[in-house]
This record gives structure tokens, sequence and C-alpha cells, in this order.
């Protein structure tokens, strides 16, 4: 008999004998969603004030940005402090957002090793959703955020949040935007750590440095 | 489990001994302290904690409930998603499977990240055993393995360390392992954290193998979840070419949607966070991006034992946030190590005798490794009534019993060393259907009273070494109530 056979077999005899129904039709009602979709009620402004409060919380650096013009300039003046000589940019991020930027622009390619991709300073990116009440961004490897290592292995990370159209209130509504089959990373903050006397640090193996960028749409 | 613990003495000897150790107690209490009161700020936050935990509980209790149908859509979906499913009735079973898996990369070395799952089996020591190099990348892991140490909490295994000790660790280890600790290190955190920064970061860029366990699993999409704070997890579940994962049955949930529930739970109750720092999911493979290879190995090792008793069964909701040890005045007292099982605190209490059976020394004692404050209860996001089975397990181990090992039904035998107590209850019980004999008794010691001894003799001496024995009344109860009472009750 196979260890799988084996294992069901004992998930079934644990259970015993007594009519179980059938788990989807008792899952619907197995569970009491009596929960909130949302904390609080607050005006989509208030939202987005809520985002920014909550990344700066947990040490993201926030900026506003009024309108998609100015946003070259932005991250141009972002980069030039920090002063890296290549940075990282997804296939699909708008060139715009690049074009007055200084330093040399990395692509990531299938050959590019984590060596390569090492060399580079900065990344930037878009997200695919924002969550307020957390703090957190979403990024789901879409065109304009690329394959998940290029936003781990550099120490600095400027993600574009638009805003409002990316930004959700809470986690549930969070899940409802997202796409299970693709690969998502959550983040909140820089990375951190609590293991040295239970007491949070900034900075180990991901970006020590998160810009998060709120960009105004049209 | 993990052979590390083999030959553990029982708790009582070993908190004996951890309790004289004032380091230790005091990098404890000032941990334990620091998260109490955060934790409980975060969970403020949110009005409708209640719902969530008792829906967190639901949740769980309808996938137990439906386990298997659960366990055969996972393997679907995830099969269908690019992975491949393994499944391992044991310890032995996993680590085989493991080290095969590995060694058909043809790669000596691995990354991990932080799993309890795979400490329980023991992996890093079969690992090694089959010449494959297991590097930690938790910190506090880090701390642990290089400080030759053992875990003793959930989330932050190295938490009996204080700043000064790992420093010391660091500068004296890390060389024999990679990259050394920089020159004239600290003890500030953030420098700490610099030195695992730099010491893991050229085994993270050159790893081909990582090796996982998830927080959760989501049988309708086959989505796997890690939450983590470094980023440690994200370097090991993307970089490398070929992805293990290690996962117990009892992490899976239904669908998508119910991650809403422990996403939000979860962070708040382990490390007092609204949301934690890093959290990955990942389905099968993706063609670019990340590992090419994903095996899933599901791991039972003790867990449908477990599963097949009715009052037990709710530890197999556990979604290891580690609140309750933060509140255990035990654990805050006598420490991880005591409690002789990857799995410490008032949790561990309950889930390694059931995981490992009741048979050692150690786990027989673990169940009355508390004082039944239900402190553990009120803090658990998924409302596992610990009190309740430690009291259930207790009777188990005193009386024995029918129970599950191996998926097999076995009738325990009661433990030996509670004979005394079990020859009392039934003098006990017998008195109480003997008034005469009762009452015959109680008079006799009554006029003795002078003679008895202040502690009691033989098995009894340990009981009364730290309690004082009741004094017995110059008069029986009865017989008060009869001098004083008798005439009026006879008229009602």
């Amino acid at each position: 008999m196979s260890s799988r056979d084996i294992i069901l077999g004992r998930v079934r005899r644990a259970l015993g004998e007594a009519p179980r129904g059938d788990a989807q039709t008792s899952y619907e009602t197995a569970v009491d969603r009596q929960y909130r979709s949302e904390h609080g009620s607050r005006t989509t402004e208030e939202t987005v004030d809520l985002l920014a409060e909550n990344l700066a919380d947990y040490r993201a650096i926030v900026h506003r940005c009024q309108d998609e013009e100015a946003l070259p300039y932005l991250i141009t003046r972002l980069l030039a402090a920090r002063g890296p000589q290549y940075v990282l940019v997804p296939p699909g991020l708008p060139p715009e957002w690049m074009s007055a930027a200084d330093p040399t622009r990395v692509h990531d390619r299938a050959v590019s090793t984590t060596h390569d991709l090492d060399k580079a300073g900065s990344v930037v990116t878009g997200c695919a959703v924002a969550v307020a009440e957390t703090g957190t961004i979403v990024l789901d490897g879409s065109p304009d955020q690329g394959r998940r290592r290029i936003t781990l292995i550099p120490d600095h990370h400027i993600c574009v949040v638009r805003v409002p159209d990316q930004v959700v209130s809470s986690v549930p509504q969070a899940l409802e935007r997202l796409d299970p089959t693709r690969p998502l990373t959550w983040i909140s903050g820089p990375s951190a750590t609590s293991d040295i006397e239970l007491d949070r640090v900034e900075g180990v193996h991901g970006p020590r440095t998160l810009e998060v960028v709120l960009v105004s749409g049209e | 489990m993990s052979g590390t613990f083999v030959g553990m003495p029982a708790f009582p000897k070993a908190a004996h001994e951890a309790v004289g150790n004032t380091t230790l107690r005091a990098n404890l209490r000032h941990a334990t302290h620091t998260i109490r009161d955060k934790r409980a700020k975060a969970v403020a936050e949110l009005d409708d904690w209640a719902l969530l935990r008792e829906a967190g509980k639901q949740i769980k209790d309808h996938t137990l409930r439906h386990l298997d149908t659960y366990l055969v859509q996972l393997e679907e979906t995830v099969t269908a998603a690019g992975g491949t499913v393994h499944w391992a009735a044991d310890a032995d079973e996993a680590n085989r499977i493991v080290t095969h898996l590995v060694k058909e990369t043809g790669e000596c070395e691995v990354v991990k990240v932080k799993s309890m799952a795979t400490q329980e089996i023991g992996l890093n020591e079969a690992l090694e055993e089959a010449g494959i190099a297991a590097y930690e990348t938790d910190l506090a892991e880090l701390i642990v393995q290089l400080g030759h140490d053992r875990p003793s909490h959930i989330l932050v295994p190295a938490i009996h360390r204080n700043r000064g000790e790992i420093r010391d660790i660091f500068t004296k280890e890390m060389g024999e392992w990679g990259r050394p600790a920089p020159e004239g290190l600290t003890d500030t955190p953030a420098e700490l954290a610099e030195a695992a920064r730099l010491h893991l970061r050229e085994k993270f860029l050159r790893a081909k193998v990582g090796i996982s366990g998830a927080n959760f699993m989501v049988a309708e999409t086959g989505t796997l979840v890690v939450v983590e704070s470094e980023g440690n997890g994200r370097m090991c579940l993307t970089l490398p070419e070929t992805l293990i994962s290690v996962v117990g049955i009892e992490k899976i949930i239904p669908t998508w949607r119910d991650l809403e529930v422990f996403l939000q739970t979860l962070p708040r109750s382990s490390t007092a966070e609204r949301m934690n720092p890093y959290t990955s999911m990942w389905t099968g493979t993706t063609d670019t991006d990340g590992p090419r290879a994903f095996h899933l190995v599901l791991i039972d090792n003790g867990r449908t034992d477990t599963l097949a008793d009715e009052v037990g069964r709710q530890a197999l909701r556990c979604i290891r946030c580690s609140a309750c040890l933060n509140v255990c005045p035990v654990y805050e007292r006598a420490g991880g190590h005591a409690y002789g099982s990857v799995y410490p605190g008032p949790i561990g209490a309950i889930l390694s005798p059931q995981l490992r059976g009741t048979a050692s020394e150690i786990d027989a004692s673990l169940p009355y490794a508390s004082s039944l404050c239900g402190a553990c209860y009120e803090v658990c996001p998924v409302a596992i009534d610990i009190p309740e089975v430690l009291v259930h397990l207790r009777e188990r181990v005193v009386q024995g019993g029918p129970a599950t090992r191996q998926g097999n039904r076995v009738v325990l035998k009661p433990a030996k060393g509670h004979a005394a107590e079990r020859a009392a209850m039934r003098a006990a019980g017998w008195a109480f259907v003997h008034p005469g004999a009762l009452r015959a008794g109680q008079r006799m010691a009554s006029r003795t009273r002078r003679f008895h001894p202040r502690t009691l003799p033989g098995p009894g001496r340990a009981w009364s070494a730290t309690r004082d024995l009741p004094q017995v009344p110059a008069e029986p109860f009865r017989d008060w109530w009869q001098r004083t009472h008798g005439k009026k009750e006879s008229g009602k």
C-alpha cells in the first residue's frame, strides 16, 4: 500500500463511521463570516492617507506625486539621492517613468544570474494592489513588476502605487482582487526581524530601503 | 520527532534546572513581556477580533472533518499547477524522500526557510548523514545552528539568547561556516542583523535547492503561503532552481478566501504586527519566475493519530503563532528547552504527547507542565482550549485507555508513576459510597490529629515539600452539623 493510501486510510478511520456529508455543501454553512470586510468607514482620500500612515509606521518612506508627469522627476531625484550605478527595471515598466533617470538601466534576462542582478543597487516597479489597513503593497509579477527576484536582490526598492485605483482598505478586499495562479509577494515595509529579544529591527535580507510613491491618476 | 530530544528528562526535572539559570529567566522575561503588550495592542485594533477567531476555528474544524477530501483536492491542484506531491507517513519516510530529491539534483547543499515541520522530523540531521549541508537562514535559526543549540520557541527559536550571547556566537562560529563576522562586531541588534545578512548572502545567491515549510496550503487553488519577516524566505522560495516544501497535512485550508481570516489573525498574534514584512504565495511552478521544479512533501507523523482523539484533535487547528508561549507563566520561567520538543510551551504540552504518544518520561510529564490558568486559551487565534486538552491527556497518562498510534487502535496501560494516586482515588471512591466507614475514618483522623506528620512520607514527599498539608479539624463536619443543626434538619 502506498503512503498516500495509508495516510488517507488513517484519516478516514480517525474521523469515524458517522456520516460527514459532502465537504463542499457543508463548507457553505460551516463558517460564520460575520467579521468585517473592512474596519471603519473612510472616504477614498482617507483610505489613501491611512495607507501612507501605515506604510510609514513600518519604516517605508512614502512620497506623494500629484500627477504622472511629475513622476519621472521624482524617480530621478530618489535614485540620485541613493546613487546606484545600475537600476533594475521590469520589462513592462512605463518607459516615461525612467526617462529622466541617470543610472544605467538593467533588464532581468533569463540568462542573468543572481550575481549579475546583485550588481544593481536599486529597482523600480509598479504594484498590483495596496492595502491601507495593514500598509501593504502586493506584487503579482505583472510586466510592470517583473520576476520576484528583481525586487529581492537590490537593497533599494522604489514601488509606484496608482492612487486611488490600486488601493483597497483591507486584506479581504485585496484577496478578492488578486489572482492566486500568479506568484504573489506581499510587502509591508522593508525587511525586518524580531529575532533578537523579540524587538523589531529593520533591514535583513530583503531590500533595506523601501520607498513607496503614491501617484494620483488622472 | 527529532533525535535531538531523545532521553530528555521529565519536565519537572528539566524545568527545575532551567529556573536556576538567572540569565535565561531574565532573557525570557524581557522578551515575553515585550511581545505580550504589543500583541494586545495589535489585536485591539480590530474590533471584530472575536469573530475572526471564531471563523478561524470553524474553518480549521471543517477542514479537519473533511481532511481526506481536501488532501486529495490539494494533490490535484498542486499537480495541475506543475508541482509534484509526495506523501510521508512518518519522519523517516519524509527524510528519505527529501534526501532523495536533493541527491537527484546533484547538489550537496541546501538553503532552508525556518520550518517547524522539518525540525520536527529532524531533517537537517538526516541530510547531514547523507552528506548534504543544510543552511538555516532565519536569523534565530542561524543563531541556534551556529551555537550548536536547540530551539526554545516556535517563532523565535533563539529567544533564550540575549544580544551579548548572540554577538559571541557570531564572532566565534560564522567563520567555520562561511563568511566570518565583521571585525569589531558589537551587540546592537542592527549590527547583528547586518552580520547575518553578509554571512548568508553568498549562500542565497549560489543556492540551487531551497527547502521550506508552509503556513497554509489552499486546497482550491494549490497555493502555498509562507509568512516571514526577514526576506530569507523569499530568497529560498524564489532564487533556487528546485524548491522542496515539507508540510504537515493539517496546514490545509479549503479556499483562497479563507486566507482573509488567517492573514489578519496570524501576524497580529505572532509578531504583533498589522502585517509581517513579507508573505510569499506560489501555486506550483511559473514558467519564467522562480524554481522550475516544485515538490510538496505532505507529512503525517502522528497527525492522524491526533485526529482520532475527539478532544485532542483541536490541537491540529494550531497555526504556530506562539502567542500561547508568550503569555504562559510556566514557559516564562522554565524556558522552551524543558519541554523536550521542537514544540514548547502550552501548545507543545498538548501537541508533543499526541504526535509522539505518552510512552516516554518527558511526553508523559508534559500534560502536567501547566498551572491550568487558561491564558493560552484566551490568546489563541483559533480558540484551542489548551487546558481542556491538558486535563484530557493527564487522564490518559494516569488511567491509560484507548488511543491511536501509527494508525492502529491501542489500549494504553496506566502510567507507572501514578500508582499511589490511583490507589488513593480508588480508596476515596470506596469510602464515599460507604458512609459508615467514612464517618469512622473521619472521627479517627480527628482524634489522632496531634500525631499527624507535617510532611507526607514516601511518594507523597515531593507533593508536600512545597505545600502545607491541610489541618484536620477537631470534630468532623458531619458530627458538628449533627450536633448543632441535627434537630432542625429532622423537623423538615
